[in-house]
This record gives structure tokens, C-alpha cells and sequence, in this order.
């Protein structure tokens, strides 16, 4: 039975890893095919560094989701602390119901929703090109917020009000109550939804695909590149973020881990 | 908190706001379109031409079932084999099933060519040993395993997440009271397990039936799902919105009842993630 586990998950683990093994493989072909491999080379990598598009891709991916994930962030903190204090109902049905939506909905219905509206302001306000980097922004945040939420509002709950209550008896203005008592105790959920908003706009293709007008991110560069015959520098190019994304993944479970034990320490 | 000030719950508000024109006036104006011609007159005629793309949404439907089902099946055993381990291993495996889903999804899918092409890997292995090749890509299975492949992280994880904290001394309890590992299987684990399966299947299921880059590249042009008749007339010009918006509304009207069927199963009446 032991046995039969481990083979199980090496198996699987390897149907996971077969398409990336395929990839950085022929990320190293000095020909241009991505299925019969020449000889070995870097030339693809030298070559991705001059490619204007790809690299403009690149750019426009990594300042989107900088700032969406920003901006999700601070908004999606103060939501899960405004919907917690939210007391009607009606309210926090219609919170819940709004965050759900985007996690729920398929990808595409959101891209083309948004869309429409974007193309529809544009019109009425006169815009020739409705979409650019404005919409495609609006588009990351929107759906990075429900992540920030519901990574946040866990550890909401978890704190101690007690805590701020007597950071309000000991003279705190309920503002500095927040920063100083409140955001300190949920940091880690913080964190958790920024590098979640960060990791989903950076591999978001539908929803970009559809509000992006020329501001292309990368995955709609490739998107198009893929169209026509792949050659291996978009192989290169994807072994290369595969590699920093690893990097910050390691980062980041270090950071978790640490955090945990220090808490158990704490405890 | 008890006294919770106007103040905190102020703070909702530019959340709330941001929220109601950017999810849900997009939604409306979705049906706006799909309720209207060109010129903005009412007409049903975009609904009554979806008959058009009926076979699109069979195979669809079809499509993103065999996947979900298939990756069910795959992962539920995975997921098992992952509690029983170590914790320090637990975590391990747990990274290396996520790692592929922040690899680009375009990327991942399009290396299966590269595996199954006439010419691809399997091929040349297959012909290098003596054998035929086979006829792989654009068929019908290689987008079903492109669906499973994409994926299958999202089924693991939920399932394993709600089976590694299943109580031990549950199980323990039942073989005291004499029952075997399968019927501890069938009468502890998997109705324990249950709220991770049904998360897992709306989140393999719901991608699958709306998406549009596997059909075209695993799938040639011969397998075309409702995602791409969507992507396609977003394509064609502003003269196809119309129609293209009453698709786009039946397909996620089509996901939101599965989502209730789904709901009903896990017996979660709120359906709230956030109460």
C-alpha cells in the first residue's frame, strides 16, 4: 500500500511536470522547433532580451499587477474591516453576493461583462479607443479584491477585540487604534492577498485578453504569438517567470513558516 | 469592536461602491446587449439565434463533464495519499501541485503539442520502438486532457485542505467499532471529504465549460466550444456584441444553476464564503 501511495504521487507529480520539463527543454534548442531538438544553445534567451514586444508585454504584465495588487490590497483590508462592522443585513448579503460574483463567475463572462461597459462609457463619452491600460487596471483590481477579502477576513476574526478596545481606553485615536493594533495583528492576511492579487494578475490571459486594447500584457502577447507558429523564445520567456515565480513562491513560504513559528514559540 | 463605530463601517463603502460598478453594471449591461439590436432596440431575436450554437454548448457541457469527472477520479486518491504522509512531506507535495498554476496556463497548454503532435514526442518514441504513430492531437481527448491537465491543482487542493483535517480519532473510532479501511473509506472519509469534492468541481468545472484557448489549440478547429463562439464574435466587430452578450448570458445563467445544484449537494445553505 506504501508503495503503491508513493508511486501514485510520483506519477502524478509527473503528468504535473511533463508539459514544464517540455518547455524548458526546447527553451534550449538551437533550432526553431519546439519538438525536435537540434543541439544545445541560449540563443533564445539572448534573443527575448531584444524582442520589443515581449518584453513591452513583460513591462505592461509586471505594472499591472504591481499596482492592482496595491490597490486591491489596501481596498480589499478596509472592506473586511467595513464589512465586519456592517450590521444590516441587506448589507452584508449584498457584500458577500458582490464578492462571490467575480470567484464564481467564469473568467470569460467577467472579461466580456467588462467589456461591454468599458466600450460603452467609451462611446458615450466620445473615445475613439476605449481600452488601454485604464481598463485593463480597473479589470486586475476588480478581480483581485474577493482574494484580498476572504484572505483577510479569516484573520479578522481570529484577532482579539479586546485588544482594541484597550488600545482605545489607553488614549489610541480609533485611527491609530487601526494601524497600531488592528493592521499589526493581521498582517500575514495581508500579505497572503497581496502575493495572491500579485500571482493572479501576473497569469491572468482571459479577462486581460478581453479589456487590454493595445496595452497587451504578456499573456496576451503570447496569446497572439501562439497564434502563428510557436517558436522556442516563448519557451525561454516562460521558463524565465516560471523561475522568478518559483523564487517568490520559496520567499514566501519561508516567510509563513517563520511567522508560524514564532507563533507557536509566542504560544 | 463590540461598539462598532460608523466610522469602521464606513470603510466598506468605497469597496462597496467599486464592487456595485464593476461587477454588477457590467452584468446588467451583459443583458442590455443580449436584450437589444445594434441601434439599442429591444429584441429577442439574439436569444432565439443561440439555437445556432446549441451543438457548441452540448459538447461543451459534454467536454467540461468527462474532465471534471476524469480529474476527480484522478486527484481524490491524490489527495488521500498526501494526508497519509509526513507533514514536512504534506507540504512539499503541496507546493510542487501548485507551482504549474502560476506557470502561464497558454504556455502549459501549449507544450501538450509539443507531447502530441504527429511528429511530437510520443510519436517519435512510438516510431523509434517499431511502432505506429498515433493520431493524438486535435481530437476530442486531447481537449479533454488539456481540461484535466490545466486544471487538476484545483481539485487536489481543496479536497486534500478539507481531508488533512478530518479528525484521526475518528477513524480510529470506527475500527474500534469494527469497520474495515474500505468501509471506513465509504462511511467516515468520503462524506468528511464531500465539502472539498464539491468546491473541487465547481473549480474545474466552471473553467472548463467557458474555455476557449484549449479547444483551439489541443482541439484544431474541429472541437469548438461555446468559449470560442464567444471569442470569435467579441472578435468579429461591434456588429456581433449583441449576439455574442446573449451567449456569454446563457453560458454564466448555465454556470449559476450548476452552482446551486452544487450547493444543495454540500447541504451549505448560506453559500456564503464570507459569513
Amino acid at each position: 500500500m506504501k508503495t503503491f501511495s508513493k508511486i501514485y504521487v510520483a506519477l502524478i507529480i509527473l503528468f504535473l511536470y511533463a508539459p514544464v520539463a517540455v518547455m524548458v527543454f526546447f527553451s534550449f534548442n538551437s533550432g526553431g522547433s519546439v519538438w525536435i531538438f537540434e543541439s544545445f544553445s541560449f540563443d533564445w534567451y539572448k534573443g527575448i532580451l531584444f524582442d520589443t514586444a515581449m518584453m513591452e508585454g513583460l513591462k505592461h504584465t509586471i505594472i499591472i499587477a504591481i499596482l492592482s495588487a496595491s490597490a486591491a490590497t489596501v481596498l480589499g483590508t478596509a472592506a473586511a474591516v467595513g464589512i465586519l462592522a456592517l450590521r444590516r443585513k441587506i448589507f452584508r448579503s449584498f457584500a458577500t453576493t458582490v464578492t462571490n460574483i467575480p470567484m464564481m463567475n467564469a473568467d470569460i463572462v467577467t472579461g466580456v461583462s467588462l467589456m461591454l461597459l468599458f466600450v460603452f462609457f467609451g462611446r458615450m463619452i466620445g473615445l475613439s479607443e476605449s481600452l488601454g491600460f485604464i481598463t485593463v487596471l480597473i479589470a486586475h483590481i476588480t478581480f483581485n479584491l474577493p482574494y484580498v477579502i476572504l484572505s483577510v477576513i479569516p484573520k479578522l476574526n481570529q484577532t482579539d477585540k479586546n485588544l482594541h478596545e484597550a488600545a482605545l481606553d489607553l488614549g489610541c485615536t480609533p485611527v491609530q487604534a487601526f494601524f497600531k493594533v488592528v493592521i499589526p495583528s493581521i498582517k500575514t492576511g495581508i500579505f497572503t492577498g497581496f502575493i495572491m492579487s500579485f500571482t493572479l494578475s501576473l497569469d491572468d490571459f482571459v479577462i486581460s485578453y478581453f479589456t487590454c486594447g493595445h496595452y497587451q500584457t504578456l499573456p496576451v502577447v503570447i496569446y497572439n504569438m501562439t497564434k502563428k507558429t510557436v517558436k522556442p523564445d516563448v519557451y525561454a520567456l516562460s521558463t524565465l517567470v516560471f523561475v522568478v515565480i518559483f523564487v517568490l513562491l520559496i520567499l514566501y513560504n519561508t516567510v509563513q513558516t517563520k511567522s508560524e513559528q514564532r507563533r507557536t514559540l509566542n504560544a | 469592536m463590540n461598539k462598532k463605530s460608523f466610522g469602521s463601517r464606513l470603510v466598506a463603502a468605497p469597496y462597496l461602491v467599486w464592487a456595485s460598478i464593476f461587477v454588477i453594471v457590467p452584468l446588467v449591461m451583459m443583458a442590455y446587449f443580449a436584450f437589444t439590436d445594434s441601434s439599442g432596440v429591444f429584441t429577442l431575436s439574439n436569444i432565439t439565434q443561440i439555437g445556432k450554437y446549441k451543438k457548441a454548448f452540448l459538447v461543451s457541457i459534454l467536454y467540461a463533464v468527462a474532465a471534471t469527472a476524469i480529474t476527480l477520479l484522478i486527484s481524490y486518491p491524490m489527495a488521500y495519499f498526501m494526508t497519509k504522509m509526513k507533514v514536512s512531506s504534506q507540504r512539499m507535495v503541496m507546493i510542487i501541485v501548485m507551482l504549474p498554476m502560476w506557470m502561464n496556463f497558454l504556455i502549459r497548454t501549449y507544450s501538450w503539442i509539443s507531447i502530441l503532435a504527429n511528429t511530437g514526442i510520443i510519436n517519435t518514441f512510438l516510431k523509434s520502438i517499431g511502432l505506429k504513430p498515433l493520431h493524438l492531437i486535435n481530437t476530442p481527448g486531447a481537449v479533454i486532457l488539456g481540461m484535466v491537465y490545466d486544471f487538476i491543482p484545483y481539485m487536489i487542493l481543496p479536497i486534500y485542505s478539507v481531508m488533512s483535517k478530518i479528525d484521526n480519532s475518528l477513524l480510529e473510532a470506527a475500527a474500534d467499532l469494527g469497520s474495515n479501511a474500505f468501509s471506513r473509506l465509504r462511511r467516515v472519509i468520503i462524506p468528511l471529504s464531500m465539502p472539498g469534492v464539491i468546491s473541487g468541481i465547481t473549480m474545474v468545472f466552471v473553467p472548463s465549460v467557458s474555455t476557449f484557448y484549449i479547444s483551439q489549440k489541443l482541439g484544431g478547429n474541429k472541437n469548438w466550444l461555446i468559449g470560442d463562439a464567444i471569442e470569435y464574435l467579441f472578435g468579429a466587430g461591434p456588429e456581433y456584441y449583441n449576439v455574442a452578450s446573449a451567449i456569454s448570458l446563457i453560458l454564466m445563467i448555465l454556470i449559476l444553476l450548476c452552482l446551486a445544484v452544487m450547493s444543495r449537494f454540500s447541504g451549505d445553505e448560506e453559500g456564503g464564503v464570507i459569513v
